[in-house]
């Protein structure tokens, strides 16, 4: 155990945002979307999706866009040995951060619903192992400006056998892929979705989430 | 609110807070398990990470949210929590349990949730 004085304490957490909740209580925190601090007293449980792809694709701001919260960033640090690091910056070995943002949707009176965004780097896989388990699905974001800087974070849900579907993030500037050839760079089976989304707007990113929760779903009824 | 004064000014590693524990039995926690704390007083002799935790989960919230508003990593949180779970100071609602196929009620639920929001 460590002593009181070798560490500065933890700051003082600021008021509650949202009305103060006691249990049991049905006031506008209980309602879905709600946007306080607390998720709502009525949520019995929470289920998660992943949102990935390359640094500079779109995730934060997809993440935002559909957040009923504002998007919170923490850093998660890896200290196993299958944490590999390709080039440590700061000469350390064994550790290495991952950062992450994620944001949150109350879907439900009883269900709330998060997103993670996951850098698509090779190092950051073991982070990936953990963030899937449990996980519904991933929405695979693509920059068609650099279809090819996905090929890895496609792998890595092919390997963790995470369901996902791809939204191709469209730029201002983005050249025009048709589907098919983008099906067959991205080396695509049939029946993953395959859509394009302005992950500035909120009602295209939500359709992109609801591509990749259909799709979820076929999956779960299509076979025994 | 992404880095706590501790984290910034602190050289001890985030482990060390926690012990030298790297995981609570069962498993940890996953990130986004939602955690409140219980009604119950809490001992004046609590670390003051502890204290800090408590004092943020007057509500629900995931782990994860627990862990961006203190600054900390979601591992050290894990941690603690699993104390203060151990100790009654904190209740937990589990996440869905993972399963081999996703539950489809979920999945419809997860579903229009998404479109009510269109």
């Amino acid at each position: 155990m460590v002593s009181k004085a070798d560490f500065e304490p933890w700051p003082e957490p600021p008021a509650p945002a949202g009305p103060q909740a006691s249990p049991g209580s049905t006031g506008p925190q209980a309602s879905p979307g709600s946007t306080g601090k607390y998720v709502a007293q009525s949520v019995t449980g929470a289920a998660k999706i992943l949102i990935v792809g390359p640094l500079g694709v779109g995730k934060t701001t997809l993440i935002g866009t559909v957040s009923e919260i504002k998007p919170l960033f923490t850093e998660a640090v890896m200290t196993q040995a299958g944490a590999r690091v390709d080039a440590p910056a700061h000469g350390t070995k064994d550790t290495t951060t991952v950062a992450l943002d994620f944001g949150r949707i109350t879907v439900a009176g009883d269900l709330v619903l998060y997103l993670f965004g996951t850098p698509g780097q090779h190092r950051f896989l073991p982070a990936w192992r953990d963030l899937a388990k449990g996980a519904l699905g991933a929405l695979a974001l693509i920059d068609p400006r650099d279809v090819a800087a996905s090929f890895d974070v496609l792998g890595h849900l092919e390997d963790l056998g995470l369901p996902f579907a791809v939204a191709v993030n469209v730029f201002p500037d983005s050249p025009q892929h048709h589907d098919a050839e983008l099906r067959k760079a991205l080396d695509l089976l049939p029946d993953t979705p395959l859509v394009l989304c302005d992950a500035r707007d909120q009602t295209s990113s939500i359709q992109a989430l609801i591509a990749l929760v259909r799709h979820l779903i076929l999956a779960a009824t299509e076979t025994p | 609110m992404t880095n706590g004064p501790w984290e910034r000014t602190s050289p001890v590693r985030p482990y060390v807070i926690t012990g030298g524990r790297a995981e609570s039995e069962g498993g940890p926690l996953s990130w986004e398990s939602l955690v409140m704390a219980t009604d119950a007083a809490f001992p004046a002799a609590l670390q003051p990470e502890h204290q800090a935790i408590l004092t943020h989960c007057q509500g629900l919230l995931s782990v994860a949210e627990v862990a961006a508003h203190l600054g900390q990593p979601p591992s050290v949180l894990q941690v603690l929590l699993a104390d203060l779970l151990e100790w009654g100071l904190i209740v937990t609602r589990p996440p869905i349990p993972p399963a081999e196929r996703a539950d489809v009620t979920m999945l419809r639920k997860v579903l229009s949730g998404l479109e009510s929001r269109l």
